[in-house]
């Protein structure tokens, strides 16, 4: 047996290994977060809607919902804006909004014009807050369960097809469809 | 226009790749030289492709043409035009161009470099980097085209993360991605020299500019990564330990195995296959940690977007590329012999153990970074790997490798006495015990047990180092570049070492409750509270703190930390203040307000901690005077079909007694 060979044997060893890790890694499209299957990170942010109101993690523990990190000034985001609405109105899973790097006012005008999807909107002036959920661009999307662990996150403006393949199929059975429940502080 | 010129004129690159790799090797193969000498124009043709297509993007980046995907995905009108120019590499079709772009300029560099070397050999050098810019230029053609248009055009782009909008970031990928592909040229000596099917002490001497160059990058672009880490994550340390981190780490690790055998295979004409071996592991690392950081693989805190279908096209790339090096191997290895031999104690056995001890390390840190992987694939569950694997298993190489360090450096050639020098060891040994006591028990006066240990090391690696320059300036002898060189790099070793003991032994943490005007004590500091004051920002009111800072009664800094409160009264967060003196980090956060003027407050000094970043610094900086040395440039005069130079007289050039 020639010694020379041994760094070769290694070397094939390595790439079976390495072609099952990419056979088990998520399919084509989804965006690796290393917050999935991780707690969502716990924030406590200003409302949007309400001033006078703290939007906290530990309030929304419990029950599932999507967190949707978007801003005025991006185009994506009005693109799946309408999504959004349908999904609201669907009443399948309550939608946390996060503002990202935004104007206040400007952000309010255009969910007054366009309509508002969200439940609840953080405010996340200065980005800290998008840092630790490892945002990349707006507009992303976290499916985060009852025990307030990320499930799931989506890159990009969601269309219904990626909410019907995508989320639905991810969320538990008496969620979906049930009505979302409304928390007024 | 242009983006579709940038990806034509990428398109040419990789024809033009193709034609430089199908040249460089088939050429001297076949014995036809015109081919061989179509090689440079290729090379030549190669860089002003690749150099259209990158400032088509970036003026795309800089124009605002959202109607580039990759421009909206990562740049926005508001961005400052400085990091409009860095969101290039802010992700990963962009970075992935910059890779090539830099194998470009390494390859032109080598071109020109290897045109005093035999034709041939040259050709066959510049034929394997064509191999390796032929594969990158296709993985982004076939996955991950820059230039791809966005239709309808957005109307503003999604911005560049925002993590990413720092100066030492800014920098930071193209000196490590620098780094990262400079050792694809050993790569492709190792190659040349396997395809020729001999090696000789010339080739040694050729490759080892190259490789230190290389090197050098690695080391500065660790270092700033690690800087910006600390700065703008703010995690409170320096090395995760982070697949990412890692992933550049190894072939750092294996790439100074690689300075170090070449020394020997250069100056005694020994462990030719080891070198080549470490050569082609040092590329190999390399390329891994692209597929690590790019497939999806491995999720790290850095990977912010990754793609398994690129994963594919990497992993077949590697397949091809470490396969065919590594078959290579098997095929030419066997054929080098060595003729000579060593003793135990002579110099080439310290840099064997050093080669040793270095691949070890690496290779614990490989395992390590996959064992995550590795349990996955076999089914036994998720399993995360941190500090506490990796702090421990690393030290057990790295602590014998400095050990060894302070001897090896005064060892002799072949033979295996020490001699007169055994004397000088250990007076530098006792010296630096009593420091490294000093340091450990005096100056910060309460140490773990491995304190000692390191701040010995530490300083026995700087002294020995001095030991021997400081004899040759005593006795006015010559003091080439390649001695300066090491000994700068080994100091800034030594002082790596000491920075690392004294930050990991000495960090303090006070938490104090103080009332306004009082003062508490750390270490040679005096934290003086002078209470608070209320602040107001844009979504929060809160309290501002002032704390007077001084050293040894002598005033020092202001620092105001700050306590914020997002509009209602019961949400705070802490803004903890952060300074840098006598490179000791000060950080002060405030606590809770304790009522009638009193506050609870934490106070960190890590010690040293710049040093860690300088010391690396100062290695690198070795590096590029080690490889500024005129025995380089000498050697490349070689004329092609000159004989090869004995072993005994190729090492007696001018200022050779770099022992």
């Amino acid at each position: 047996m020639n010694r020379f060979l041994i760094p070769l044997g290694v070397f094939g060893l390595l790439v079976i290994v390495l072609a099952v890790g990419i056979k088990r890694s998520p399919e084509k499209g989804i965006i690796v977060s290393p917050l999935l299957g991780k707690p969502a990170p716990e924030f406590a942010l200003p409302s949007l809607t309400d001033p006078a109101h703290v939007v906290k993690s530990s309030d929304l523990r419990g029950r599932w919902y999507v967190f949707n990190v978007w801003g005025t000034w991006c185009g994506g985001c009005r693109a799946e804006h309408n999504t959004l609405m349908e999904i609201r109105q669907s009443g399948a899973v309550p939608i946390i909004g996060m503002d990202w790097r935004d104007s206040e006012s400007e952000a309010l005008s255009m969910l007054q014009q366009m309509g508002n999807p969200y439940e609840t909107i953080a405010v996340d002036k200065d980005g800290r807050e998008a840092v630790d959920w490892g945002v990349y661009g707006a507009p992303e999307t976290f499916l985060v369960n009852d025990k307030g662990v990320v499930v799931y996150k989506y890159v990009g403006p969601i269309t219904p097809d990626a909410w019907q393949k995508e989320f639905l199929p991810r969320l538990p059975q008496r969620q979906a469809g049930a009505p979302a429940q409304p928390s007024k502080s | 226009m242009l983006p579709e010129l940038g990806h034509f004129a990428l398109i040419l690159a990789l024809l033009l790749a193709g034609l430089q790799a199908f040249f460089g090797i088939v050429g001297p193969m076949v014995g036809r030289d015109r081919w061989t000498a179509a090689v440079t124009p290729a090379v030549a043709g190669q860089f002003v492709m690749i150099g259209t297509a990158i400032g088509c993007l970036i003026y795309s980046f800089v124009s605002d043409d959202f109607s580039v995907l990759y421009v909206a995905e990562n740049s926005n009108s508001a961005l400052p035009v400085f990091y409009r120019v860095t969101a290039l590499w802010g992700a990963h079709e962009g970075s992935l161009l910059l890779w090539i772009f830099l194998l470009s300029c390494w390859t032109v560099a080598v071109s020109i470099g290897v045109s005093r070397l035999p034709q041939r050999f040259g050709a066959r050098v510049l034929g394997v980097l064509g191999v390796v810019s032929f594969g990158f230029l296709l993985f982004t053609l076939a996955t991950s085209n820059p230039f791809t248009r966005l239709d309808p055009p957005a109307p503003d782009g999604r911005d560049l993360n925002p993590i990413l909008q720092d100066p030492a970031l800014a920098i930071h990928p193209p000196i490590l991605y620098t780094g990262y592909v400079g050792f694809a040229v050993a790569f492709a000596f190792a190659c040349a020299a396997m395809l020729e099917g001999r090696l000789d002490q010339q080739w040694a001497r050729w490759t080892r500019p190259w490789t230190t160059a290389a090197w050098a990058f690695l080391s500065c672009g660790i270092a700033l990564g690690s800087w910006w880490a600390y700065y703008e994550l703010g995690w409170g340390g320096y090395w995760f330990w982070d697949p990412v981190e890692n992933a550049s780490f190894m072939p750092w690790l294996v790439g100074t195995a690689l300075i170090h055998s070449l020394a020997v295979t250069d100056k005694r004409g020994l462990f030719k296959s080891w070198t080549l071996l470490l050569a082609v592991l040092a590329f190999s690392l390399s390329l891994l940690g692209t597929f690590l950081v790019r497939s999806g693989v491995l999720v790290s805190v850095h990977s912010f977007a990754a793609d398994p279908t690129r994963g594919i096209f990497i992993l077949v790339f590697l397949v091809v590329m470490i396969g065919g090096a590594l078959s290579l191997y098997a095929w030419r290895a066997p054929l080098l012999k060595s003729q000579a031999g060593f003793e135990l104690g002579a110099r080439e056995s310290f840099l064997l153990f050093n080669n040793i001890l270095l691949v070890i390390a690496a290779a614990t840190v490989f395992a390590g970074t996959l064992a995550p992987l590795i349990s996955d694939t076999l089914g036994l569950g998720t399993l995360s790997v941190g500090a506490p694997y990796f702090n421990p298993t690393f030290m057990l190489s790295m602590l014998p490798l400095c050990a060894l360090l302070g001897m090896g450096v005064h060892a002799n050639w072949k033979r295996g006495k020490l001699g007169d020098k055994t004397r000088m060891l250990l007076t530098t040994l006792a010296i630096a015990a009593a420091l490294g006591c000093i340091v450990s028990f005096v100056i910060y006066s309460h140490g773990k047990i491995l304190t000692p240990v390191g701040a010995t090391l530490g300083i026995w690696i700087i002294l020995t180092s001095l030991v021997d320059p400081i004899e040759r300036v005593r006795r006015k002898l010559s003091l080439p570049r390649a001695v300066v060189g090491m000994t700068v790099a080994h100091i800034g070793l030594g002082l790596f070492v000491l920075a690392l003991t004294t930050v990991e032994s000495f960090t303090v943490e006070h938490d104090v409750s103080l009332a306004n005007g009082a003062a508490t004590a750390v270490g040679p500091y005096e934290f003086r509270f002078e209470g608070v004051k209320p602040i107001e920002g844009p979504n929060y009111e809160g309290v501002g703190g002032t704390i007077r800072v001084t050293r040894n009664g002598m005033p020092l800094t202001v620092l105001y930390p700050q306590k914020r409160q997002y509009y209602v009264q019961r949400q705070v967060t802490t803004e903890a203040a952060i300074e840098m003196h006598y490179g000791s980090n000060l950080l002060v956060a405030l606590g809770e307000d304790l009522g009638a003027g009193k506050w609870s407050i934490r106070i960190q000094v890590r010690p040293l901690v710049n040093l860690v970043w300088l010391a690396a610094f100062i290695m690198a900086v070795g590096g590029g005077i080690a490889l500024s040395d005129r025995r380089y440039r000498m050697a490349r005069t070689a004329e092609e079909g000159a004989p090869v130079v004995p072993a005994a007289t190729a090492s007696v050039t001018a200022g050779e007694q770099a022992r």
